[in-house]
């Protein structure tokens, strides 16, 4: 268990608040924040609260009414320690915070728990009638206790994004802890020797229960739909935000770059080009999330846009992609995605007079298609010098090396094609 | 609501075939950009309307032919770009009789107006250029003098394209293209044939790709491996003529392909088409 207190300096700040930690908690996380605000060390506060215990129980009202009146919040002592929760990068690419497991501190601090709750109980002084009260209390604290550590992880897991556990457990856990309130308070019912009238006051407080839910669940229901909606709104403002901030900048650095270049129709061209793919990789990433351009591809779509946005800027003719399905890079596809950049390279600098270069690449179940084409006046593989060795080498001879195929071939109409058929590797 | 007789606001139905204060097509001067290489000045300012030197003539449109066309887009500078580059009537057989800004506007000009073929921005305000579809969608059914919409914008976005064609649009362009295919596809969208562009032909593949879903209607559900080879040969960046020549198959065949494809899209309510994954699928 943490026993990590550090003393903090007390440096000029804020009065600060206090906070029920959400980290390193054994119940509800009051102990650990009260630590933190009066700067003590945790295990004092918990020890403080077992001892009240013993004073008739008065520790356990203490840290109920804190639990019940001071929010959760990040506050807490520093914990020196692998945090509670941690993030783990999943197989699929996914963040996900990982609950730590509870370790022995935690059982150890339950069972001491139940102790001092047993030496109370034996000890306290009561009278004989009113003793037998004492269990079904206890019971209705227990019930009490779990349904809101049950809230406190609801909230906590909003913070976090936690990957939502199943909705099960939640249910289960409520479910117990409500069953724990009702067998205790029953059982008081039963010792105040009304059991005789048990069913019609159970009938009673049913109807009652009812009645309030015909009243407010409807209001309830309202609220939390509500704020469900409200907390969309707010992500998708943020996000909105984000683009603007990076868009209203890029656009406008590249409208003056546009006006100080104005005579230059190629420059111009080029830029209004690459501000116009930025934009659209803002706008419609899957996402929703724009990628900076230093990001290394991770996929064969990225890649080939990646490519023919390179090749656009450098040689200033249009590139138009297509891609159809999507699969990660391997070796294999890598050495491809080197080859339709030197067809683009090709296609850009030879055939960039006929108009936008078009370029198709289609994932279909192992093989990765890519197509490149130009409308240029196109030329023979046969035709070009022995020494000029840039297609041979870096686009058919790169393919043929790893075990694909590449074919040039004139179209009919003018132009010229490059084909790079390859197969994925084995995952 | 305007009365349909008195269109207002930025409504213009142009008598004649005056592009309205644009700048004359044939006009010299500015640089001179090489026939067919439009692709690469964006559309979407006043670039198109004076970067234009010398239009090539549109070898698509046959002499004599004429349509009537409504251009629906909520940017001016556009509308002007378009009207200067496809509005000569006499040159290019395109007649544009209307012009509209947002939903509203569209409705009563397009009501009014009964043109062949409407240019249609998707993004508009009102409701976008779904909702003009839906509102026009007896005009479209008309048996005599049908009302055709070719969808035309800047969005990758493939629910917005998509969504274009499934309200009824006969086929999707993006602004960058050149006059001549513009008048092209017009005349082609007359003719009641089928327009995709490369992009739209990659947004069908993938909706159409292989699952394991079964389909609901075996006739909708699923493309022909003849038309498969068609769409990718479009999203390669063939013209219908080159497709035909490299399939060996008669440009009306391959128009015949593209507009089966098109009726699919358009009625096929499988699960995938519905739900326009944005994210690609990762084979």
């Amino acid at each position: 268990m943490p026993e990590a207190a550090t003393l903090t300096v007390e440096d000029p700040r804020p009065p600060r608040k206090l906070y029920r930690s959400s980290d390193g908690r054994w119940l509800g996380g009051v102990a650990r924040g009260l630590a933190g605000h009066l700067g003590l060390p945790v295990i004092w506060v918990r020890l403080v609260f077992v001892g009240l215990m013993l004073a008739d129980g008065l520790g356990s009202l203490l840290y109920a009414a804190f639990w019940f009146f001071v929010p959760l919040g990040v506050g807490g002592v520093d914990v020196e320690r692998p945090p509670a929760l941690a993030t783990e990068t999943a197989p699929d690419g996914r963040r996900r915070l990982v609950a730590r497991k509870p370790d022995k501190g935690q059982i150890v601090a339950l069972l001491a728990l139940v102790v001092v709750t047993m030496v109370f109980v034996g000890n306290v002084n009561l009278g004989s009638g009113a003793k037998a009260y004492l269990w079904p209390a206890v019971l209705v604290g227990a019930g009490v206790a779990l349904v809101w550590r049950q809230a406190d992880n609801a909230r906590r897991a909003r913070w976090m994004e936690v990957g939502r556990r199943k909705r099960t457990i939640t249910l289960l856990r409520s479910a117990a802890g409500v069953l724990l309130v009702a067998t205790g308070v029953s059982a008081i019912f039963v010792l105040q020797g009304s059991a005789a009238h048990l069913g019609s006051v159970l009938q009673a407080a049913l109807a009652v229960l009812v009645g309030i839910a015909l009243l407010a669940g409807p209001y309830l229901v309202r609220m939390t739909q509500d704020l469900s909606e409200e907390r969309l709104m707010r992500i998708r403002a943020q996000e909105r935000a984000e683009v603007a901030a990076h868009v209203h900048d890029s656009v406008l650095h590249t409208l003056t770059l546009i006006q100080r270049n104005a005579e230059n129709a190629n420059e111009v061209r080029r830029l209004a080009r690459a501000q116009e793919r930025d934009l659209r990789n803002w706008l419609y990433k899957p996402e929703g999330t724009g990628k900076d351009e230093d990001d290394e591809p991770g996929t064969l779509a990225e890649a080939v846009k990646r490519n023919a946005a390179e090749v656009e800027d450098k040689h200033g003719v249009p590139i138009e992609v297509v891609v159809v399905g999507d699969c990660p890079l391997d070796d294999r596809i890598g050495a491809q995605m080197q080859a339709a950049r030197e067809a683009m390279v090709n296609a850009a600098k030879y055939g960039g007079e006929g108009g936008a270069v078009q370029v198709f690449a289609e994932v279909e179940g192992r093989t990765v298609f890519v197509s490149v084409r130009d409308r240029g006046p196109g030329f023979d593989l046969d035709s070009i010098p022995g020494d000029r060795m840039g297609v041979r080498e870096s686009i058919i001879g790169r393919m043929e090396r790893n075990g694909g195929t590449a074919r040039l071939r004139a179209v009919p109409d003018g132009g010229t094609e490059v084909e790079l058929e390859m197969e994925r590797a084995e995952t | 609501m305007s009365d349909a007789s008195e269109p207002t606001g930025a409504v213009e139905p142009n008598a004649g075939a005056t592009g309205a204060g644009a700048a004359d097509a044939g006009r010299a001067g500015g640089p001179a950009t090489p026939a067919g290489s439009a692709g690469a000045d964006t559309p979407s300012g006043a670039a198109t309307a004076n970067d234009q030197a010398g239009a090539p003539d549109p070898a698509g449109s046959a002499p004599g032919r004429h349509v009537r066309v409504v251009l629906v887009d909520d940017h001016r500078m556009f509308r002007t770009g378009v009207q200067a580059e496809i509005g000569q009537t006499e040159r290019t057989g395109v007649e544009v009789v209307g012009e509209a800004a947002d939903v509203d506007q569209a409705v009563t000009v397009i009501t009014a107006t009964r043109p062949e073929v409407v240019l249609l921005d998707v993004h508009l305000p009102g409701g976008g250029g779904v909702e003009v579809l839906r509102r026009c969608s007896p005009l479209m059914a008309d048996a005599e003098r049908p009302v055709r919409f070719l969808a035309l914008s800047v969005s990758d976005a493939a629910e917005d394209v998509i969504g274009v064609i499934r309200g009824g649009a006969r086929g999707y362009v993006t602004k960058t293209i050149t006059g001549t295919d513009l008048v092209d596809s017009i005349f082609r969208v007359q003719d009641g044939d089928a327009v995709f562009s490369p992009r739209l032909a990659g947004f069908v593949l993938d909706a159409f790709a292989s699952t394991d879903a079964p389909p609901v209607d075996e006739d909708l559900d699923r493309l022909t491996q003849r038309e498969r080879e068609v769409l990718r040969l479009i999203a390669r960046g063939y013209a219908y003529k080159e497709i035909a020549k490299q399939l060996f198959i008669s440009v009306k065949t391959v128009e015949s392909h593209v507009s089966a494809v098109l009726r699919k899209l358009q009625l096929s309510n499988r699960h995938e088409l519905t739900r326009w994954a944005t994210a690609r699928r990762l084979v």
